[in-house]
């Protein structure tokens, strides 16, 4: 094996590559090459990094120097001032706004200080092309320890102990899954992993997926030893392109070595994977829907029971994990269940990985322990909300889940308080609001959501969730009555007891959680017909600040409507009851004159 | 094959239409992962291509098209060769992408889904494409362009116009 003096990992995730990673991958072959480098520095694309609103990141190695929002254009300098004179480009560096000092290392900025990587732990370290990274990283010694020390019995009963629960949303405890389906007698058995992250805004499955795709691999194969399966599919998002190109790869080459196929570790065990692509449809994130989707038909969900333990896919007992869960799978069988239990909270062991985005500082992804509070992950984490703004609420759990609103930051983030303060762990977004947000706003922007993804299997959800949805545009426009928000508590009620899946059954959390914490806003919108946060237009007005106008008259000729009037070089004016509020007029204002008002 | 949607269905196209039919007719669940491959070789599903796809795999036509309607990702009309997409998740909707997609759709004057006249451009609405750093993003077929306003859209538009006139 060939020896380097540095090494160059460079992000190779989703969001990274959208900014130009890979032009600077081979910029940097290309400078290394031109200084004669080639066999002294070594550049590796790796996985995700997490924080990917500084992207695209590179760090080198051994100094551990960590670079920035790097352009192609830099790619020159960071060749000869780093890797030919040995000197730190520190332009290039993060600048910890706290600190309000220069750092070389990811671990002392205090988005990483804080976190703790165990299902994240190989993702921006190794490249997830290549096995062989993965093994010198302990990678299938957990398959390995299993195959050739445990009875099924000891795997089920070692993740049990440890108390990993599902990290796709419910948080079933993943054990008991896997001894239901461990019971019936079978002459088939599968195991399924759900990689269909459709919870707009979150995307922790796909770079684990990204980054380190082995280790969903590994754990699959453990899962079928332990529930007697010989067969795997992994069911993902065909929107994740990079995803699906290095799990083909990856399966490839566990195949290669021996470590998917045929008596694995020279055991009695086989077990074999396969890769299929989802379509498109965010109720195929329901377990029964998934597997119906596999066997290749319409994704709409089944009754249960029979629940898949026992009949899932082509009827067969079938365990179903998410990404996040079988990425915890190796560290447990490797490190113990003692030790992971050890980290967390009373009833939510281990670590969760959020993807955290919307109005914060540092948009990424972050894996802490449980029990973490909120205020951490905005504030200490995530740095804060940008240009100043107020927190007004944070929402988890995506079109199932609800908002934790600035009272309640303190509160310690586990599967069990989110339920308490009627929202949900989710799969894991968490997207953080500021005072410009309006919250009816939201609740109507998922109830979207929910209308167009509805499968239209079962009545409560095919119909209870465009009722509810056309009460809230009702309310945003200002035509909102005072008895709406009873009809909607009726609604949100009946619908939770009667819909099929669980897709339908909270898909009026995000309405119940938004009246619990901002009833104050709906009754602003229905009975002052204002939207406080400036938000829904149908109740904002226009207005020409006459002070910034200068009377060029371009909004006039802009208005649809002409409700502008006014003269050459003098103030204009919006007639408030020809407006339509289009805003075009906004838009071609020059000097910023026309402002909205609630 | 006969064509009744008026585009160009060159033989070549049924030709590997029905190689890949054969690769998957053994598969369990075929369907599915014919049609992600069916759409890759026609760029969308016509009838008369579902009907060769349900001749195929021996199902009936009506499931075929009840899996394709079901499914966002598969389309029953052409697109634009610029595929515009619109990122609607959380993280770029609370950062403004509902404006983008209005003033997308004002520019272009079309409707979701909808393709030009000129074949050049559609505009679709889509659920996260993860590059939430970058919120908020649109996707113009494969280039990503972040961190955009309602000002950008205009420039982003003529850029690739300016491309068809070279």
């Amino acid at each position: 094996m060939q020896i380097y003096r540095s090494h160059i990992l460079v992000c190779g995730g989703t969001g990274c590559t959208a900014s130009k990673s890979l032009e600077i991958i081979s910029e940097l072959e290309s400078h290394i090459n031109a200084n004669s480098l080639q066999n002294e520095v070594k550049v590796v694309k790796t996985g995700c990094f997490g924080l990917c609103e500084k992207g695209p990141i590179l760090v080198i190695y051994p100094e551990g120097a960590t670079y920035v929002t790097v352009a192609p254009s830099d790619v020159k300098e960071i060749v000869e001032e780093h890797l030919v004179k040995g000197r730190i480009v520190k332009r290039l560096l993060p600048k910890d706004a706290k600190l309000a000092e220069v750092v070389t290392s990811l671990d002392k900025v205090d988005f990483f200080a804080r976190q703790m990587r165990i299902a994240l732990r190989n993702c921006g370290v190794i490249n997830p092309e290549v096995i062989d990274e993965y093994i010198a990283c302990d990678g299938y010694k957990a398959l390995g320890k299993v195959l050739t020390e445990m009875k099924p019995a000891d795997v089920i009963a070692e993740i049990k102990k440890s108390g990993l629960r599902g990290r796709g949303g419910g948080g079933f405890p993943t054990g008991v899954k896997w001894e239901l389906a461990s019971k019936p007698v079978a002459d088939q058995k599968y195991v399924c992993c759900n990689a269909d992250e459709g919870d707009p805004g979150a995307f922790m499955d796909r770079s684990v997926l990204e980054g380190d795709p082995h280790s969903v691999i590994e754990a699959m194969a453990i899962a079928g030893y332990a529930i007697g399966a010989s067969q795997g599919y992994i069911y993902i998002r065909a929107e994740y392109p990079i995803a699906v190109e290095r799990l083909q790869i990856a399966i490839k080459q566990a195949k290669e070595y021996g470590l998917l196929g045929k008596n694995i570790f020279d055991s009695d065990f086989s077990f074999d994977l396969e890769l299929r692509l989802g379509a498109g449809a965010f109720v195929c994130g329901e377990e029964t829907a998934l597997m119906t989707s596999i066997e290749g038909k319409r994704g709409e969900p089944r009754p249960r029971p029979p629940f898949p333990a026992n009949e899932g896919l082509w009827r067969k007992p079938t365990v179903l994990n998410n990404v996040e869960t079988y990425a915890n799978i190796p560290s447990i069988i490797n490190n113990g269940a003692d030790w992971f239990a050890s980290i967390g909270t009373e009833k939510s062991k281990g670590t969760k990985v959020f993807a955290i985005g919307g109005k914060i500082n540092n948009t990424g992804l972050v894996e802490i322990p449980m029990g973490t509070t909120l205020r951490e992950v905005v504030y200490d984490i995530g740095g804060g909300i940008p240009n100043g703004k107020k927190f007004k609420a944070a929402q988890t759990g995506g079109p199932s889940g609800g908002c934790i609103p600035a009272q309640l930051i303190d509160t310690p983030i586990d599967y069990d308080t989110l339920i308490q303060l009627g929202s949900m762990m989710g799969s894991g977004g968490l997207i953080v609001m500021d005072e410009d947000n309006c919250m009816v706003d939201i609740a109507k922007f998922f109830l979207e959501f929910t209308v167009d993804e509805s499968c239209g299997k079962c009545p409560p959800c095919r119909i209870g969730t465009k009722r509810m949805y056309e009460i809230l545009e009702r309310i945003t426009e200002g035509k909102g009555e005072e008895s709406d928000i009873e009809k909607l508590e009726i609604l949100a009620k009946n619908i939770k007891a009667s819909a099929l899946c669980g897709l339908g059954q909270t898909a009026p959390n995000p309405i119940l959680s938004t009246l619990k914490y901002f009833r104050d806003e709906y009754d602003a919108h229905i009975k002052d017909k204002k939207c406080p946060a400036g938000v829904c237009k149908s109740l904002l007005k226009f207005v020409i600040d006459a002070d910034k106008c200068k009377g060029c008259s371009l909004c006039q000729r802009k208005c649809p409507t002409n409700a502008i009037s006014g003269e050459i070089k003098k103030p204009y004016v919006i007639d408030q009851d020809k407006c339509i509020k289009c805003g075009a007029c906004m838009d071609a204002c020059k000097f910023k004159a026309i402002e909205k008002k609630a | 094959m006969g064509c009744n949607c008026g585009c160009v269905c060159v033989d070549a196209n049924a030709e590997k239409l029905s190689e890949v039919i054969e690769k998957y007719k053994n598969t369990e669940g075929a369907l599915i992962p014919v049609l992600h491959e069916a759409q890759e070789i026609y760029g969308y599903l016509p009838l008369s291509v579902q009907k060769a796809v349900a001749e195929g795999l021996d199902i009936s036509l009506a499931e075929v098209y009840g899996v394709v309607t079901f499914y966002t990702q598969f389309s029953l009309n052409p697109k634009g060769k610029y595929k515009i997409q619109v990122c609607l998740g959380t993280a770029c909707y609370v950062k403004g992408a509902g404006d983008i997609y209005d003033k997308l759709k004002a520019a272009l004057n079309l409707n979701d889904g909808d393709c030009t006249e000129d074949g050049l451009f559609s505009v679709e609405a889509c659920r996260c494409i993860g590059a939430c750093g970058l919120a908020p993003v649109i996707m113009v077929n494969d280039d990503v362009f972040g961190r955009l306003t309602v000002d950008d859209i205009d420039g982003i538009i003529k850029q690739y116009k300016d491309k068809e006139i070279e």
